[in-house]
């Protein structure tokens, strides 16, 4: 039998067994749409691992989401308590009782209040349950714990005869239900409802690790439907249930095409030359000491620069840490926090439990209502807990913020040994911009580099740039990538002198060259000056020559006239035999 | 609960215990040959040790379903002591006389009937 994958709880999935949507994150999912619809349910587990929540919630997300109301038997607590438990995760069971979308019917079992006299049956509870089931028409039925029973009531082959008869009873009533189970030696449940139940099976488990638990799910058994069989983890927190298959991600969150900096113009160039996108992931790696809280820093300066909220999950250094340490770098965050525009949190995630982590951290993002979040690091998560819950935190976290287009900055550390694509929590699936932070280490010293791993949906650089830390904050300089790789710090600066030097070098040839050239001009336009001093003299000279020779001509003339008119010559006949000469 | 229990353990059959009053409930579902059974037993039971001092309701939960929230009634017949105090819960088809007498406290006035004490708690 095939069946095609659920992608949405409210999209009725084509199969031949009806499904009842939990509602539960995670968990219809894994289901491939529910639990089956008109059948009971068992779910079982060890004390206080959540089987009553989970079955509290799949009766009022019925009554809420799925316009489905539920009775709730519950044999260990009443209902006053009950309302009051349950009121954490945000269920309003008082209202919901009120609009008849709900029944809680407490039964109480006093064992010592009890003396059997002879044969009996338990068709008192039928009543009870088939008046609360009719008086709202309910669809959903919960008895938690049934196996109360047992303790309270004595004669155990009347009591599995009753079971027996319950669970048949459950069924011809159409109702979809659940019963809870407490884990027994070697079986499912102590008293083996799992011979009753047949349909489906779910196992709750908590794993006791050095200093926290963590919450395990599997479905043991589901007849007549196909569904996962890995252990889920699962979360508790202010908003229920989550389980968390990797898969299980909403990715309906929208995608703002806003682009929003990065606090460093030269990583904003180099992503698209805008920045990161608002509501997107940014993971940033390196191993110890690579610039990532400075650029977290960099990261919260520029969001509150814009006027805009900032949080600041730090767990490594107290907020007062911080604040002096990013002064270093020219950042001023003790401002901002003055300003109200940050607020810096500071824990040491190993002490309490993920669940709670993720809870105190959803709760100081809602009262907050930061535009920016950073995370530093995520490493802290991982201490003695699991890998796949802390995988499935973050997937919990990095969804919520997207759903509100919060920009979230996250920083890993990387074990020195590993290689640096490595991230402690292998996160990269959740991450939209990745960038990578690495240590040069050349000719006796340790650089700083950066490079985009990723960045989704934007043409960015794939340069190496040297990533500088100065008391003005980050920056990127170009790194000089030679036959001897690349090339940072005094290493790039040594190569740089040399440069420059050789650059000088031409220089100065240039202007040699033009010097030489300027000198043999004027060379030449002294020559052309005093050869032209030379020429006007000798021209003067001659034409002086010339006026002299000329006067003397005349004057010779004169006085060949003069001597003629004293003569008494023929004037004409002179002027004659001159012009003939 | 109330501490001035209204006579001391154990008791003699003498004129305090006669005049304690007693108010007895019998839960049943339907007139089946069980519930028939428990009716008979406890109006037996009743007549003979309580004879002129005490109220017997049966109630029939399919005509009052509500009835089995409100009094916490799980199991069918249920037998329930309201007075005297504390509270008592018998559930079972009250065949087993002894146990019933001392679950309502009538042991005492049973003992010269019994080979020997019931196994009720003491």
């Amino acid at each position: 039998m095939t069946r095609r994958k659920a992608h949405a709880p409210a999209l009725p999935v084509r199969t031949q067994l009806t499904k009842a949507p939990t509602g539960i994150k995670g968990l219809d999912e894994i289901t491939l749409g529910g639990l089956p619809s008109g059948r009971t349910t068992l779910i079982c587990g060890s004390a206080g691992c959540g089987k009553t929540l989970l079955a509290m919630e799949f009766i009022v997300r019925g009554a809420t989401q799925f316009n489905e109301p539920g009775v709730f038997v519950a044999f260990e607590e009443s209902a006053t308590e009950l309302t009051e438990n349950v009121a954490s995760l945000g269920f309003d069971l008082k209202r919901l009782i009120a609009r008849h979308q709900v029944v809680v019917d407490a039964v109480r079992i006093d064992r010592t209040d009890i003396e059997e006299t002879g044969e009996y049956d338990l068709e008192g509870l039928f009543i009870r349950l088939g008046q609360a089931i009719d008086s709202i028409g309910a669809k959903r039925v919960v008895l938690d714990t049934i196996e109360s029973l047992f303790a309270g009531l004595p004669n155990l082959v009347i009591l599995r005869a009753e079971l027996h008869r319950l669970f048949h009873w459950l069924k011809d009533k159409g109702v979809t239900a659940i019963v809870t189970g407490e884990r027994g030696d070697g079986r499912l449940t102590l008293q083996g409802l799992e011979e009753y139940v047949s349909d489906c099976v779910i196992a709750l488990d908590q794993e006791a690790t050095n200093q926290g638990s963590s919450r395990l799910l599997r479905i043991i058994k589901y007849r007549g439907s196909l569904h996962g069989t890995n252990v889920y983890p699962f979360l508790i927190d202010d908003d229920g249930i989550s389980v968390l298959p990797i898969t299980s991600l909403g990715l309906q969150h929208p995608a703002s095409t806003e682009r929003i900096s990065s606090g460093v113009a030269r990583l904003d160039t180099m992503l698209g030359g805008k920045g990161y996108y608002r509501g997107s992931s940014v993971l940033v790696t390196g191993i110890a000491g690579t610039g990532k809280s400075s650029l977290a820093a960099t990261f919260v300066d520029a969001t509150c620069r814009r006027g805009e909220r900032a949080l600041y999950f730090s767990f490594e250094e107290s907020a007062d840490q911080l604040i002096r340490n990013t002064r270093s770098i020219g950042i001023d965050l003790g401002s901002w926090v003055a300003k109200g525009l940050l607020l810096v949190q500071s824990a040491r995630p190993t002490l309490t439990s993920l669940e709670l982590h993720l809870m105190t951290m959803r709760k100081a993002i809602d009262s907050f209502k930061p535009q920016g979040v950073v995370i530093d690091p995520l490493n802290s998560f991982v201490g003695d807990h699991n890998e796949a819950e802390v995988k499935a935190l973050l997937l919990r976290l990095v969804d919520f913020l997207k759903t509100r287009q919060i920009t979230a900055f996250m920083t890993s550390l990387t074990a020195g040994g590993h290689s640096s694509e490595h991230t402690e929590v292998d996160i990269s699936s959740l991450i939209d911009t990745w960038l990578l932070l690495r240590a040069l280490e050349a000719s006796g010293e340790r650089n700083r580099a950066m490079y985009i791993m990723k960045s989704r949906g934007m043409n960015h650089s794939n340069q190496i740039s040297e990533f500088v830390l100065s008391d003005h904050g980050v920056e990127l300089r170009d790194v000089y990538v030679g036959s001897s790789g690349v090339l940072a710090g005094s290493a790039r600066m040594a190569q740089e002198a040399q440069e420059q030097a050789a650059q000088l070098t031409r220089e100065q040839d240039i202007e040699l060259r033009q010097l030489g050239l300027e000198r043999k001009r004027k060379a030449l336009e002294m020559q052309i000056a005093s050869l032209r001093g030379e020429f006007e003299a000798q021209e003067t000279e001659t034409l002086r020559l010339i006026g002299q020779a000329q006067t003397q001509t005349a004057r010779l003339a004169q006085g060949r006239v003069d001597m003629g008119v004293s003569r008494k010559v023929d004037a004409t006949a002179n002027k004659a035999r001159r012009g003939l000469k | 609960m109330k501490s001035n229990q209204p006579r001391p353990r154990p008791l003699k059959a003498n004129a305090l215990a006669e005049s304690v009053r007693y108010v007895l409930r019998l839960y049943v579902a339907g007139q089946t040959p069980r519930s028939i059974r428990s009716i008979a037993n406890i109006k037996r039971i009743c007549e003979e040790y309580l004879r002129g001092r005490y109220v017997l309701d049966v109630i029939d939960l399919y005509q009052q379903p509500e009835l089995a929230h409100d009094h916490q009634i799980v199991a069918v017949p249920t037998l329930i002591r309201k007075l005297p105090p504390p509270v008592r819960r018998i559930i079972g088809d009250l065949s087993n006389t002894a146990r019933v007498l001392a679950r309502l406290d009538l042991r005492d006035m049973d003992e010269r009937r019994l080979p020997e004490g019931p196994s009720g708690r003491v």
